[in-house]
């Protein structure tokens, strides 16, 4: 009787454990093989685009742990070259490509994936507050070189820019410089991302730049230009003169991975992280 | 037999690994040489060229190589009044417990990587420049100072080395002519030292000349490179200017090529530099013993 009782009690825990095994082992595969990506993207370029990269990659790595998203910087002469020349799997860039490189990568393709406008600082203390396109023009070129010329200290100017490939430099130059017919002074002090122009001018006093809309914080005062403040609303509206394109790139038709990436950046939660950077949404 | 066998393969083995180094600097200059050609074929607008503007494809390096050379110089001058004083102390007055402390601690300043002395330089010392001396803080000073850091331990740890190396019996035959140790260390050390010490300076001058990350953080990098006329200017150096636009330069555009020529140049002066240590170390090693 005893004896009984105890297999029946066994073969009740045996077959409870392999139930409930079973159902642990079953239910998230049955639950979630549809959608989980797997495998290894990388993606570089842009510093611009730097931080949405990485967020959504973040997020997009939570949803998917068996996908290796890697994520670096470079600028966007480095997102196009390298993309095109299938060292990575997607470039960003914040800039248009150009005819030459399209003419060494002519099977590049760009997807729009945000808007992006610069805004030109100063230190918090500098009692300039705004400038107008063709004096920001002749300050960044050295023909304005004492902050007095604009209505402020008696104090030389220091003009921090980016280095040349830079996609934000494009969008300075074109916008600011360009429409002058001036160039950015030999003088200048060149420095190779947002973060260190902000780092270089939130540090000193005289010095001026100028940084992607979505890197002005509080230790950095955005100028107005031609009257209009620096806001995404501004930009927007089309009343802010400065803005441009971000592009995600791939070499010919994204692939599985690529696509299901530069969807997810097309998406209410990319586009999200787009906005929440700073940047204008295109969706 | 079989003994005898093995030998001669693990003797193979070594001699293709060293073989591999040779071949592996062999084609990495043949690389850069290659990249090079159409950018030195510029010939004097690209040696003596006094503007470097890409965007308008004008690749003149004089200005840059100027830069480096000032820049190089003056970290040594620095390094070396602070290096050769320190080694002479080290080496002939110093107790020895002091030595044991004091060497390490200066060994230890090679092992600093580059970028943490880098971002030293651009918190702290340029901030004290532009504090104390006025101007933008990033600067051929700060260049100088960071970079005479860098230099020292090389300096004192070869010139030390050196001056120990001045055999036992000239210093006792001059101690015991009536010579006094000062005497003795300046009229007779320190003149057989001289080959060692000189080559710790060109070999640091060519560290110097090489490092980029420290360099490239607190120099400045003006637009276009120029010809500075004061220590409180900002410059470009032959390092600062690859890193900073190799990124951008449009793969086979002439841009690219200048940058890979940048490359040669500074490969050619550090080589000729290391060659000229070599040659010193050679002879003052022959001339003492």
């Amino acid at each position: 009787m005893h004896k009984i009782k105890a297999v029946v009690i066994a073969a009740t825990v045996v077959v409870a454990i392999a139930a409930v095994g079973t159902a642990v082992f079953l239910m998230p595969k049955s639950s979630l093989t549809e959608e989980r990506l797997s495998g290894k993207l990388t993606i570089a370029g842009s510093t611009t685009l730097l931080p949405i990269n990485e967020e959504c990659r973040r997020l997009l790595m939570e949803k998917n742990p068996e996908l290796r998203i890697s994520v670096s910087g470079g600028g966007s002469g480095h997102g196009i070259k390298a993309a095109g020349a299938g060292e990575i799997d997607i470039g960003a860039a914040s800039r248009d490509i150009k005819s030459k490189e399209m003419e060494v990568y002519p099977d590049l393709k760009l997807v729009v994936i945000g808007k992006d406008s610069l805004a030109i600082v100063v230190h918090p203390n500098n009692p300039v507050n705004e400038l107008t396109m063709e004096e920001a023009s002749k300050i960044f070129s050295g023909e304005i070189n004492n902050w007095k010329e604009v209505g402020g200290e008696d104090a030389k100017i220091r003009v921090i820019t980016r280095e040349g490939g830079s996609g934000t430099r494009e969008v300075f130059e074109t916008y600011v410089m360009k429409r002058f017919g001036r160039e950015i002074a030999g003088a200048a002090s060149v420095k190779p991302s947002n973060g260190e122009v902000r780092a270089t001018v939130s540090g000193d006093k005289n010095s001026i730049g100028y940084v992607s809309l979505g890197f002005v914080d509080p230790s950095l005062k955005a100028l107005k230009i031609d009257g209009v403040e620096a806001t995404v609303e501004n930009v927007l509206s089309g009343d802010y003169p400065i803005s441009r394109s971000l592009y995600l790139i791939t070499k010919g038709e994204p692939e599985q991975l690529e696509k299901a990436f530069i969807d997810y950046m097309l998406s209410e939660e990319g586009q999200k992280v787009v906005e929440d950077n700073g940047y204008i949404r295109v969706k | 037999m079989e003994v005898g066998r093995a030998e001669k393969i693990i003797e193979k083995v070594f001699f293709i690994s060293a073989l591999s180094s040779i071949l592996i600097v062999f084609f990495i200059i043949a690389f850069i040489l290659k990249e090079s050609i159409p950018a030195l074929a510029l010939g004097w607008n690209f040696f003596l060229g006094m503007r470097w503007y890409p965007p308008h494809s004008q690749f003149g390096i004089f200005p840059i190589v100027v830069s480096t050379f000032v820049v190089g110089i003056g970290a040594l001058a620095i390094a070396a009044s602070i290096g050769i004083p320190a080694s002479i102390y080290l080496a002939e007055f110093s107790p020895g417990w002091l030595r044991n402390i004091i060497k390490p601690c200066v060994e230890m300043l090679v092992g600093i990587p580059s970028i943490v002395l880098g971002f030293f330089g651009l918190m702290v010392l340029v901030v004290f420049i532009r504090n104390s001396f006025g101007g933008y803080g990033e600067c051929i000073l700060a260049g100088w100072m960071i970079l005479a850091i860098m230099t020292l331990p090389h300096v004192v740890s070869i010139s030390e080395d050196s001056i120990r190396a001045v055999p036992k019996g000239y210093k006792e035959a001059s101690l015991a002519l009536g010579a006094t140790h000062l005497q003795t260390t300046i009229r007779v050390i320190l003149p057989n030292a001289r080959s060692g010490i000189l080559a710790s300076l060109i070999l640091g001058m060519g560290n110097a000349i090489g490092e980029t990350m420290a360099v490239l953080m607190v120099i400045g990098n003006p637009n276009i490179p120029w010809i500075p006329s004061s220590v409180l200017e900002p410059v470009r150096v032959l390092t600062s200017t690859i890193v900073i636009e190799i990124g951008y330069a449009v793969w086979g555009s002439m841009h690219q090529h200048a940058l890979f020529a940048l490359g040669v140049v500074l490969f050619i002066i550090v080589a000729i530099l290391n060659v000229i240590t070599t040659a010193v170390i050679r002879k003052g090693v022959a001339g003492i013993g």
